[in-house]
């Protein structure tokens, strides 16, 4: 007789199963799989390797971490996810929400519909949007600023790129802060007030205790997002030079570009594991949190 | 220590909504003071203009002499204690204590000793270590009292302080904190749509209805004489029966359903013919099975008998139209058959246009 609250059993329950956990086999499982064997070999995409590629255990990690490449770029990945993500969309994500909270009507509207539209706009559209706007001759930007004949992609390429994410990703920001302000109850905020708390220390004593949870989740879903991001190519190709290869363009000119298949699965690999890392710091902090609030 | 006045206190709300309409009234220093009234009639308005959280329209809000209309709240020196006790879940029950303290940036040493000695005036010594989480309702709303006394303010503020209770914790939160506020001889507004409560409470009263002010006095003066027929049927367990009657010539009776009812204390400034209304509470009336030999009852059908413990709750459905009446437990009444109601002559209160006669 099945115990389950369905009554279905085991054996019944896995046939229903199956149809999705094939399909999570067959294009998730399998080509993670893959990808670790690939990055264990020396296969090109062209040549001889191509042809009969070799076992070569953990060379190809090993040569990323010992080429600057790799490290360099890390480090603009870095770059990126603190400028554009933490301290870039959640902050200005959490300022506007904090701004918006008791207002309603057509400022607040507005506002939200721009965030958002910048947030839904398909990328390719967005990118060549941004080309314009920072373009050398006659670009949007020049010609606001009067700043004459700036290249903006080139003379301060991780600069325009972190700033593009900021303006690309702050609605989703937005949007989690305004629901968890909402749920700070008005009576404490006013409370605080009433015991003469300027507007700062309401924010520190009251609403970042209460809000937490989200801000972590944020920052979580953000940060992972902002790692993986490989929009900036649309704009810079990882250029100049590799002024602008963050991971995920560094792995794509490898792989892809340089015929690096091997060496570009190892990659991705280590990217996947750094992922990890930070998926584990943050629920790690949540958890804590969590037993501190029990 | 400190008075409160309101005078001419209008807020007006975009769209045209008018809460407070010319709001004039006086807190004594040192007086448990009770705004009552049904909901939406504009006392939590009111408390939140005292408070500062809502800025007035018009008029002049002073405290302690001085004119705060325009202070922002947190230089008013008053404390304020929500319907919801609003304690921060993240800070301990000391922490919550001394949060006012630390705002004034009292020296931690200092903070930590006051705290814990409010705590234990009421009864919270053991707790100081806990979170609000971990507490009991009436216990939340202590910790959030020593909260509002820790800081000696001018004047306390409540926000429907015992709404968020279970009956009984009700009762015994209602003497704490009547006696908690005697001793402390701190002036106290506090909000209430219970008119028991306010009764029970408060030093004085202001009824209020749709943004006025619509009586102020004692408990006493307003159970037993209501201004005005909202009063008259806001006030009391039961609500007070209002019939419509005639005065008859030389003004000594009064004519409700067919029966001359006597006039009661406000006989003299009646005239002959005129329509009024008479009021009389259950609690004012005697019930009988028969029309007895005096006459002056009011006939009808016993309609509902509710058993109130003590006491049965019965309406009568008659020519003057429903009357309530309270008779003692053990008095035989059931649905069906024949009662009347006789009133007590000196409780009788009379209504000119809604406004008491006399």
């Amino acid at each position: 007789m099945a115990t389950d609250a369905a009554g279905l059993g085991r054996r019944r329950a896995a046939v229903f199963v199956a149809p999705a956990l094939l399909l999570v086999a067959g294009f998730l499982v399998l080509p993670a799989l893959w990808t670790i064997y690939l990055g264990a070999t020396d296969y090109q995409l062209t040549g001889l390797a191509a042809a009969d590629p070799q076992f070569t255990g953990l060379d190809n990690a090993r040569r990323a971490l010992d080429e600057d490449e790799f490290t360099h770029s890390l480090g603009l990945t870095l770059q990126f996810v603190v400028g554009s993500a933490v301290l870039g969309q959640a902050l200005l994500g959490f300022t506007i929400a904090w701004l918006l909270r008791d207002r309603t009507g057509p400022l607040r509207r507005l506002v939200e519909a721009l965030v958002l539209l910048a947030w839904i706009l398909p990328s390719s559209v967005v990118a060549f949007l941004w080309i314009a706007l920072l373009d050398r001759d006659g670009g949007t930007l020049n010609t606001l600023l009067g700043s004459g004949n700036t290249a903006w992609l080139v003379e301060h390429p991780m600069a325009s790129i972190i700033v593009f994410n900021i303006w690309r990703g702050t609605a989703f920001s937005m949007m989690l802060y305004a629901a968890a302000l909402g749920t700070v109850p008005p009576s404490q905020l006013e409370t605080a007030r009433l015991a003469g708390a300027s507007a700062w220390q309401q924010l520190r004593d009251v609403v970042l205790p209460l809000i937490r949870g989200h801000v972590l989740t944020n920052l979580l879903l953000i940060s992972l997002w902002t790692f993986n991001d490989f929009t900036p190519f649309l704009l810079t190709g990882g250029g100049p030079g590799d002024a602008t290869e963050t991971l995920p363009v560094f792995i794509y000119n490898t792989a892809l570009f340089g015929g690096e298949l091997g060496y570009g699965a190892a990659l991705s690999v280590l990217m996947l594991l750094i992922n990890l890392v930070i998926a584990l710091v943050y629920t790690r902090l949540l958890r804590a949190r969590e037993k501190a609030a029990s | 220590m400190a008075a409160i006045h309101l005078s001419g206190l209008t807020k007006d709300y975009p769209g045209g909504v008018r809460a407070l309409d010319g709001i004039d009234l006086t807190v004594a220093d040192g007086e448990f003071f009770a705004l009552l009234g049904p909901s939406g009639c504009g006392k939590t308005t009111l408390l939140r203009t005292v408070a500062g959280l809502e800025e007035a329209t018009g008029g002049a809000v002073r405290i302690g002499g001085d004119d705060v209309t325009r202070t922002p709240p947190g230089r008013r020196d008053v404390a304020m204690v929500f319907q919801d006790y609003a304690l921060f879940p993240h800070m301990t029950v000391a922490d919550n204590i001394a949060y006012p303290l630390r705002i004034r940036k009292v020296p931690a040493a200092r903070r930590r000793d006051k705290a814990a000695e409010t705590a234990r005036e009421l009864g919270l010594g053991d707790h100081l270590a806990r979170r609000p989480g971990q507490l009991s309702g009436g216990q939340q709303q202590r910790v959030a009292l020593a909260r509002a006394m820790a800081c000696h303010p001018s004047a306390f503020l409540f926000d429907e302080p015992l709404s968020n209770l279970d009956a009984r914790l009700r009762l015994e939160a209602r003497t704490f904190l009547k006696r908690l506020q005697r001793d402390l001889r701190v002036t106290t507004v506090f909000v209430t749509h219970d008119q028991a409560e306010a009764l029970a409470l408060a030093d004085r009263i202001a009824v209020l209805e749709a943004g006025r002010v619509r009586q102020t006095g004692t408990p006493t003066e307003i159970f037993r004489r209501p201004a005005n027929t909202f009063v008259a049927s806001f006030i009391g367990s039961t609500p007070m029966n209002l019939l419509p009657g005639t005065v008859e010539r030389g003004g000594g009776h009064v004519t409700v359903g067919g029966v001359p009812l006597p006039a009661g204390p406000a006989r003299a400034a009646l005239t002959g013919g005129e329509e009024v209304v008479y009021g009389i509470r259950p609690e004012y009336l005697t019930f009988s099975g028969t029309p007895g030999p005096g006459g002056g009852a009011l006939p009808g059908t016993v309609t509902v008998v509710e058993n109130m413990g003590s006491t049965q709750l019965v309406t009568l459905e008659g020519p003057a139209g429903t009357v309530q009446v309270v008779v003692p437990e053990d008095t035989p009444a059931e649905p069906g058959g024949a009662g009347y109601a006789v009133p007590r002559s000196d409780r009788v209160l009379l209504y000119r246009e809604g406004q008491l006669v006399g």
